[in-house]
């Protein structure tokens, strides 16, 4: 290698050390393939190379390959996030792609849609094409571009659909704040429509939730703390829904949180509307009673609910009405969340913890099935945004998580890939976890330990 | 106030009155009751804080909460600095937590703090070893305020048990009344809130008061009544009835009090917007005991200061 200088040298590492990790067979022995979008559920041995799954079978031959024992754990379609923020360009303190897929691989994610709320916002062409290099070189997983609905995300103007498609995006977004125009959305819908894109709506009308910090209700009567009402939500979930009807195009609701929108939904699913919806675990896990601590990392928007939410929330997962579970995975630092309630900004982390918390509230409480829990986490998320990922079958790409779901471990704050360590979650113990992971046939976490 | 079993004292902070048991409340008002006497003597000064220092430290403009914890802190021979927000760094970007370390790096031993923001004492109490006074957050707790009520109302009464006591005015937006729901409750008073529809809070009858929007309901039979401050600062949306109306519709005026019991006490914890909670000729009525509360203030504050200075810490 001596003819080469020091840059050539590096690069040449690099393409070495790619070639080498995709050229390497592996072979999961004895796992529990549970593979929803074909059906499969059994214990079966799969062998990965050239980054695709090239045989499901019994009993496949050892030969020439790294062998990862499976036994007692689960055979995954890797995880899909369609809503996380990344938080680059601009807002590296508090999470970078590198960091932030790290993140998601320690989640069992190999896929990540990352929302345009950067400084500035994905809300042209050039600087989606700039994010697109960052998460060429640095990403561990795949990240997928959300683009802005409106320029500057200021609600106004409709960005150029058909320019930032061109640059990959999977789907816009306004998320962080909500289109308050009817005529704007109606565009969007309109312009998404003829792109094949995804709109995905954050839902709030911040006429009816003001200023408000927490839930309002008893616990923020109590707290003195600024209450937003369920129907900030649920109205502008409603105008939607309406709009989607009228211009006969999808939606995507994002982080559901109120009962009244579920309802809202399963009727619109009932009657033909092409809307689909996510929530996240949060939203299932906690209610606002923990906010009684002042804890800014029980500060979100939309906020923690009730009880009473809870279940509507659990209910519609079970009975298809939200069709994923995202993250909405929200890095802040901890000097933007040590300080009064009122002045912290909203949002937790959510990628490391999504899973286990998932697989507590919804798999071992009886509610959904591991196959229902991989449909949510996996499946649909795919579908939505139209990503060919979430199936396992013969030539997929090999994005793969293996998930040990008796796995309990106590989540710590030095135990965190990612940058921003606001989680409620904390010190929780919890159960169910990736142990190994693959993105396009290149093993990225054995055994609890990432390999870069 | 006396056959007073001793207590051991073990709270470091005094947050709020949710946070204190019928026991705590009642040892505080015993103390507080010692430290009356004290304040009626030629010679106004104990030395039980002798040797420590007392920040008031107050994010918010205040005369009458301030003077009156400088003064118990005093009368206890403590040393006391007052920190106002616009003398100090505060708002130039030094954090709530970064200022309490500062302030307890200077070896101080209680911080009485008045903050805007709901919370801000329970965030500062966690985050420094000293102990934290609330003098007042946000719309959350004024639980020397709600101390001092009721330390004057059982002074006047004898008794809070079985007392009806209604809260009239802004619930809403009062630290003064949810400390007092606490406190009153916690002590076994039947209360009863009283506003119009729009100042009335979601949720607040778990905390286990009446709630009604009419005034003679809420006077009607009650021993003693609460008559809160409108905030008309807080008003922003301008959505709060008018001075006038409000006075006309729940105004206490010497017509209205007529229909009260004869010897219904009248409280109201400052500063009084005469002719819009109530007619100057109640304020200075003789039901109104509106000056033995700023008196007998003193003394409960004395006991808190006392009280959390010397807190056994488990």
């Amino acid at each position: 290698m001596g003819s080469l200088s020091g840059w050539q040298y590096y690069i040449w590492q690099l393409t070495q050390r790619g070639s080498k990790k995709e050229s390497m067979k592996y072979l999961i022995k004895n796992g529990r393939v549970i593979d929803p979008a074909n059906k499969i559920d059994d214990i079966l041995d799969m062998l990965i190379s050239e980054g695709k799954v090239q045989r499901i079978e019994k009993g496949l031959p050892e030969g020439g390959c790294e062998i990862i024992d499976a036994k007692n754990l689960i055979i995954s379609p890797g995880l899909v996030d369609m809503h996380a923020h990344l938080r680059e360009p601009g807002r590296e303190d508090e999470e970078t792609v590198l960091t932030g897929t790290r993140a998601a691989i320690k989640g069992g994610f190999t896929s990540v849609a990352c929302m345009p709320n950067t400084e500035p916002p994905l809300d042209n062409p050039a600087i989606v094409r700039s994010l697109n290099e960052i998460i060429e070189k640095n990403a561990l997983a795949n990240v997928f571009v959300v683009g802005a609905i409106t320029e500057g995300r200021a609600g106004k103007r409709p960005t150029d659909f058909h320019k930032l498609k061109r640059e990959h995006i999977v789907a816009v977004s306004d998320d962080g704040s909500s289109v308050e125009d009817d005529l704007v959305i109606l565009e969007a819908l309109r312009q998404a429509k003829e792109e094949g894109l995804l709109v995905i709506e954050h839902c709030e009308d911040t006429k009816i939730s003001a200023n408000g910090v927490m839930n309002q209700g008893f616990v923020a009567t109590k707290l003195g703390l600024r209450g937003i009402p369920a129907g900030s939500e649920y109205e502008r979930v409603k105008r939607n829904i309406e709009l989607a009807k009228k211009e006969s195009s999808a939606i995507h609701i994002a982080h559901v949180s109120a009962k009244e929108s579920v309802e809202l939904i399963r009727k619109a699913k009932k009657s033909g509307i092409k809307v689909t919806a996510e929530t996240a675990p949060h939203y299932f896990s906690l209610t606002e009673e923990c906010c009684a601590s002042y804890d800014t990392n029980t500060k979100m928007n939309p906020p923690l609910r009730t009880k009473e939410d809870i279940e509507a929330i659990k209910m519609g997962l079970k009975d298809g009405t939200i069709n994923c579970i995202a993250t909405d995975h929200a890095p802040h630092t901890d000097n933007e969340k040590d300080v009064e309630f009122d002045f912290a900004p909203f949002g937790i982390i959510g990628l490391e913890t999504c899973l286990s918390l998932s697989a507590m509230e919804l798999v071992e409480k009886k509610i959904m099935s591991w196959s229902d829990l991989i449909i949510k986490m996996s499946v649909n998320p795919s579908k939505i945004l139209g990503i060919k990922r979430g199936t396992l079958k013969k030539g997929a790409v090999a994005d793969i998580a293996i998930i040990d779901p008796n796995k309990e471990y106590t989540y710590t704050k030095d135990s965190i890939e990612s940058k921003s360590k606001n989680s409620p979650f904390i010190n929780w113990v919890l159960k169910g976890k990736a142990v190994s992971v693959f993105v396009g046939g290149r093993l990225v976490m054995k055994d609890q330990e990432l390999c870069s | 106030m006396t056959n007073e079993k001793k207590m051991v004292w073990t709270k470091k902070d005094i947050i709020g009155l949710e946070y204190l048991s019928k026991e705590e409340i009642e040892h505080i008002l015993y103390t507080a009751s010692s430290f009356k006497e004290v304040t009626t003597r030629q010679i106004k000064k104990v030395p039980a804080l002798r040797g420590k220092t007392v920040v008031n430290l107050f994010y918010e403009p205040s005369t009458r909460t301030r003077i009156s914890f400088e003064l118990a802190a005093k009368r206890l021979s403590a040393d006391v600095i007052n920190v106002a927000v616009e003398a100090s760094s505060v708002r130039k970007g030094e954090t709530l937590i970064d200022t309490g370390k500062n302030i307890e790096a200077l070896k101080i031993d209680i911080i009485v703090v008045r903050h805007d923001c709901s919370g801000a004492p329970n965030i500062l109490a966690r985050s420094v070893k000293a102990s934290v006074v609330n003098a007042g957050d946000g719309w959350h707790e004024h639980p020397t305020q709600a101390l001092l009520d009721i330390f004057t109302l059982k002074s006047k009464l004898g008794r809070i048990q079985g007392l009806n006591v209604s809260i009239i005015g802004d619930i809403a937006h009062s630290r003064v009344a949810r400390s007092n729901m606490w406190g009153l409750t916690k002590l076994g008073a039947n209360v009863t809130v009283c506003a119009p529809k729009i100042l009335i809070p979601e949720g607040i009858e778990k905390m286990g008061v009446k709630v009604t929007n009419d005034i003679d309901e809420a006077i009607r039979g009650a021993d003693a009544i609460n008559v809160l401050r409108m905030q008309l600062e807080r008003d922003a949306a301008g959505v709060f009835p008018s001075k006038v109306d409000f006075f006309k519709q729940y105004g206490i005026s010497e017509e209205r009090l007529k229909k009260c019991k004869k010897d219904i006490v009248v409280m109201h914890p400052g500063p009084i917007n005469r002719g819009v909670e109530m007619s100057s000729g109640v304020a200075d009525g003789q039901n109104s005991v509106i000056l033995e509360q700023v008196t007998n203030g003193i003394a409960v504050r004395m006991a808190v200061l006392y009280l959390a200075a010397h807190a056994k810490r488990q």
